[in-house]
């Protein structure tokens, strides 16, 4: 059974973290490095290159590699800091069995036995489909190819989801309903080259720092920047146009952007009837959509949603691009759909200089969601329910099509079921679902009622504190393989060092699972660059085609964006031109969603809006990060942002700690006091767990098509506690 | 002496730390970083300020310095204070009038940006200047600068009646807005003041939303 065996926060933390590292592996008298290792960051979607100082198998620090095209040398502070991450007093080097005292280290005989004895005793008393498998956005291409095979294979089971599931599922699901392909549209280099761009639920400074340098150069070239959000974040700071929006209330805003652009003919009809369909019903749709209208429900002052229009509208070049703002709703599919119908409607993609993309959180958020890690999907990004998909992966993997298992639950399903008894075994990968899943005291009962729960990763996260088995796994820099970046760039991560101790690839630890589950035929893998061969001819003829890459294409050639179909092939940095889309009948589509509420609206007793985010200095549910020292002392704890008037309602003054509850709980935080927010809305970051931890109280309910939980929006009421625990108020 | 010119631009800065993190890298001084980057007022904005040393071509700090501690090499970079000679005074801390010298009490010693001598020595750019994701701060020559950029840098600072001229350039924009910006001004009037907050009714939208259901 999976239980907490050590009695409190502070016991787990001395023996298994956060332990702070604020020095490099050897201290900092770490002397020249034996080797640079060209490789690339291990957090977000942007995939800066950096090279690695690898001295004796230790990280010891790292050198900007400027060659590298998109970064040039460029890191954010968490890449700069990374590398502190090797070598650290928390690493996990041995597997481990849950004990009277924590954990004790074992065999990799023993826990491997004990875990594929557990996987089969469950799936014998309750069925395949009741152990899933939960996977990660951070993991190669490789990996997570993998995982999709491992799941449908050697689990035999349905339920395989992954953390993207947290992050990139709307914009995927949108993406392909409108464009009929799920990737960024255009290269990033475009960015510079446009004329007016929307930033649309992006904290892009913070979460893709990187990208700010094409923010600013467009904005060199003379570009206007419009920024959509509910606080003024480092990129609104200057921006031209800037859309306080009401949480919840995007996809009303681009209906009524829309509506100014008919109603001034700023629309382009002759691609709208050559390259789209479904443009009649959006029109019908946004008639009602007027300035004034559109003001009462997203809060934005009609002359600006007029203004927005203005600036986008007659455009000559334009790029739009988005990230969880819009997407973390009950609506996320339905808010960017209606973001794409603003760049549909103008023509305006494709082309050099004006397109669309989404912002990738994780990784490698875009090769994760690509190579068959999703419930709903089998490699080169085949669909799980098309007969003709499974038929040829079936093949391609030599089993029946009907030992193929079919659509699994989603992420949040997955704890549901957990939670209802429906799932009874879990086996996870890079994931910390307790602190990454809203409503967290329901994420921890779901795990109290598994019979099972196996966790891969490379620190003992607070999730993993509830497995049985803990199976020490690598960090990204202790493997190779390849990731594909947030403009759909396939690029090569190169290894630096092995992995510490006992600890092993995680593929190794996957195959070596799926031999004792009398499958090891099917996973008899010796090195990542045969599962990268075995991805790659997997995908071709699929709608994510990577058949034309290999590694030392990518290598030498700096990236290869997909689709990549042949050996010739150069790749493919820009999608859509010539108007050409990846429907059956080439053909784009508008989508018309009416607006409708949030999840979770304010009443008289919870009258605020809560919503969440992330700070430049930790990385989702910081299981890397708040290992780090200096990256902590950057933003130490969560912060509740509010506005001085609604302070001022509450009588709390900057510092004061503030308790903000919602249906599912409360939070005790330090207020920050800023103009930067609507005074309707609070904000806290997520990266924490325990009992300051965001989504203790947000709210899980789930997108209908993308099943993204709502992140970005819930009802809260704040009050104060007391004044900050460092001291009394200021005078 | 290079070619290649240090130029700040405030007005790019994001605040991320990537700088401060990356100059703390250096070997010299252990996790310690040499660079200042504040909020400028956070409750009304969130500008930030990154400053690095500007290597004055008169530097304050080895005027008011008693030991004649403090040092410029041939290229004009001001150097951190000579240890043999540095005495802790905090003259230098006090009277820079960018503010840039710390001291560092545990080992008694002024320490300050030397523009990374250990890079820029053999051909490389400084470390914060490399990895700056917004180039706040830029590491390159003048030409290029100006071509690519709307603002343009000045080198010469007047506080009071002393007039400073620096090595490092600072960027100054031809358009003037007032800085800190309240996100109340921008929102729809109704709700600006957070009165509709209270005065929704128990299970239904707040007034602002109400208004709607109204048409």
């Amino acid at each position: 059974m999976a239980t907490l065996t050590l009695k409190t926060e502070e016991d787990y933390i001395a023996a298994y973290g956060p332990t702070l590292n604020y020095s490099p592996a050897g201290g900092w008298d770490r002397g020249e490095p034996d080797r640079l290792v060209k490789t690339h960051c291990c957090f977000c979607g942007v995939q800066c290159g950096i090279q690695l100082k690898v001295k004796e198998n230790r990280v010891i620090g790292f050198e900007p590699w400027e060659e590298f095209p998109v970064n040039q040398g460029k890191l954010c502070p968490k890449g700069v800091k990374r590398y502190m991450q090797n070598e650290h007093p928390d690493r996990l080097k041995a597997p481990l069995l849950r004990s009277e005292q924590g954990f004790e280290e074992t065999t990799w005989d023993h826990a491997l036995d004990r875990t594929a004895t557990a996987i089969k005793s469950i799936q014998e008393r309750y069925g395949k489909d009741s152990f899933a498998f939960l996977g990660g956005a951070s993991m190669t291409n490789e990996k997570a190819y993998l995982n999709g095979k491992f799941a449908r294979i050697a689990l035999e089971t349905k339920n395989i989801d992954y953390n993207g599931r947290l992050c990139m599922v709307s914009a995927g699901a949108a993406n392909k309903k409108a464009f009929g392909i799920d990737r960024a549209a255009n290269p990033w280099s475009d960015i510079p080259k446009t004329d007016v761009i929307i930033l649309a639920g992006t904290n892009l400074a913070e979460c893709f720092p990187i990208l700010t340098d094409y923010i600013w150069k467009a904005r060199d070239n003379g570009a206007k920047i419009i920024v959509v959000d509910p606080r003024i974040t480092p990129i609104a700071r200057t921006a031209d146009l800037f859309l306080p929006v009401r949480p919840g209330g995007d996809s009303a805003l681009c209906h009524g952007i829309l509506h100014v652009m008919i109603l001034n003919g700023w629309i382009d009809e002759a691609f709208i009837s050559e390259h789209t369909e479904d443009w009649p019903a959006l029109k019908k749709l946004v008639r009602k959509f007027t300035p004034a209208y559109t003001e009462k429900l997203t809060g934005v002052p009609a002359r600006s949603i007029e203004k927005c229009a203005e600036l986008w509208g007659p455009a000559k070049k334009s790029m739009l691009l988005h990230a969880r703002g819009i997407e973390h709703h009950t609506k996320g599919v339905e808010n960017v759909l209606s973001y794409i119908n603003l760049v549909l409607a103008t023509g305006r993609i494709g082309k050099e200089g004006s397109g669309y993309g989404t912002i990738t959180g994780q990784g490698n958020g875009q090769g994760g969601r690509e190579h068959g890690q999703r419930c709903n999907q089998l490699p080169g990004g085949r669909d799980i329910n098309n007969s003709v998909h499974r038929e040829e992966i079936s093949k391609f993997w030599g089993i029946e099509e009907t030992a193929l298992p079919g659509e699994g639950l989603t992420a949040c399903e997955i704890i549901d079921a957990i939670e209802a008894g429906e799932i009874k075994g879990l086996l996870s990968i890079s994931f910390n679902p307790l602190v990454s899943i809203p409503d967290s005291q329901r994420t921890r009962k779901a795990l109290e009622k598994l019979e099972f729960y196996g966790a891969i990763d490379f620190f003992l996260n607070e999730t993993a504190r509830y497995a049985d088995v803990v199976l020490a796994g690598s960090l990204q820099e202790e493997d190779h393989g390849t990731v594909t970046n947030g403009e759909g760039r396939c690029i090569r991560l190169n290894q630096s060092v092995t992995p510490p101790g006992n600890a092993l690839p995680d593929w190794k630890i996957i195959c070596d699972l799926a031999d004792r589950l009398g499958k090891g035929r099917y996973f008899d893998y010796q090195d990542p660059r045969e599962m990268f061969s075995e991805l790659s001819a997997a995908s071709k003829g699929g709608p994510i085609d990577y058949s034309g890459m290999t590694y030392e294409r990518i290598e030498s050639e700096q990236g290869i964006f997909w689709p990549c179909p042949q050996p010739e092939h150069p790749g493919t940095p820009r999608l859509f031109e010539k108007g050409q889309f990846f429907h059956d009948d080439g053909k784009a589509r508008f989508h018309a969603f009416d607006y409708r509420p949030p999840a979770e609206d304010v009443d008289a007793e919870y009258p605020l809006l809560f919503t969440t985010g992330r700070v430049v200095s930790q990385y989702l549910s910081g299981t890397q990060t708040r290992r780090i020292g200096s990256l902590v002392d950057q933003y130490p704890e969560p912060l509740c942002e509010m506005h001085p008037h609604l302070a001022e309602k509450l009588g709390v003054e900057d510092g004061d700690q503030v308790r903000v509850t919602t249906r599912r709980g409360s939070i005790d935080v330090p207020a920050q006091v800023v103009k930067t927010i609507r005074p309707d809305t609070v904000f806290v970051p997520y990266h924490w767990p325990g009992k300051k931890s965001a989504n203790l109280i947000t709210n899980r309910a789930l997108d209908p098509i993308s099943k993204i939980p709502e992140f970005k929006v819930c009802s809260c009421r704040v009050e104060l506690v007391g004044p900050h625990a460092g001291g009394g108020r200021k005078a | 002496m290079s070619r290649l010119e240090f130029f700040i631009d405030q007005s790019r800065c994001i605040g991320c730390q990537a700088c401060v993190q990356a100059c703390g890298e250096c070997d010299t001084h252990r996790g310690t970083s040499m660079i200042h980057l504040e909020y400028v007022h956070r409750p009304t904005g969130v500008q930030t300020a990154p400053m690095v040393c500007m290597h004055c071509e008169d530097p304050t700090c080895a005027k008011v310095c008693p030991a004649d501690a403090i040092k410029k090499d041939d290229n004009g970079v001001v150097l951190s204070a000579a240890k043999p000679r540095c005495v802790g005074c905090s003259n230098c801390v006090l009277g820079c009038p960018f503010g840039v010298p710390k001291m560092q009490v545990s080992i008694d010693l002024m320490m300050k940006c030397d523009m990374c001598y250990d890079r820029t020595s053999v051909g490389k750019k400084p470390m914060c200047a490399t990895v700056c994701p917004s180039e706040a701060l830029y590491f390159g020559e003048r030409e290029t600068l100006e071509r690519k950029r709307r603002e343009k840098p000045v080198n010469e600072f007047k506080f009071g009646q002393q007039t400073v001229r620096t090595k490092v350039n600072m960027m100054t924009s031809s358009e003037k807005d007032s800085i800190p910006i309240d996100v109340a001004e921008l929102m729809a009037h109704e709700t600006v003041q957070g009165e509709t907050l209270w005065e929704a009714r128990e299970g239904a939208p707040d007034a602002a939303s109400f208004a709607v259901w109204d048409d």
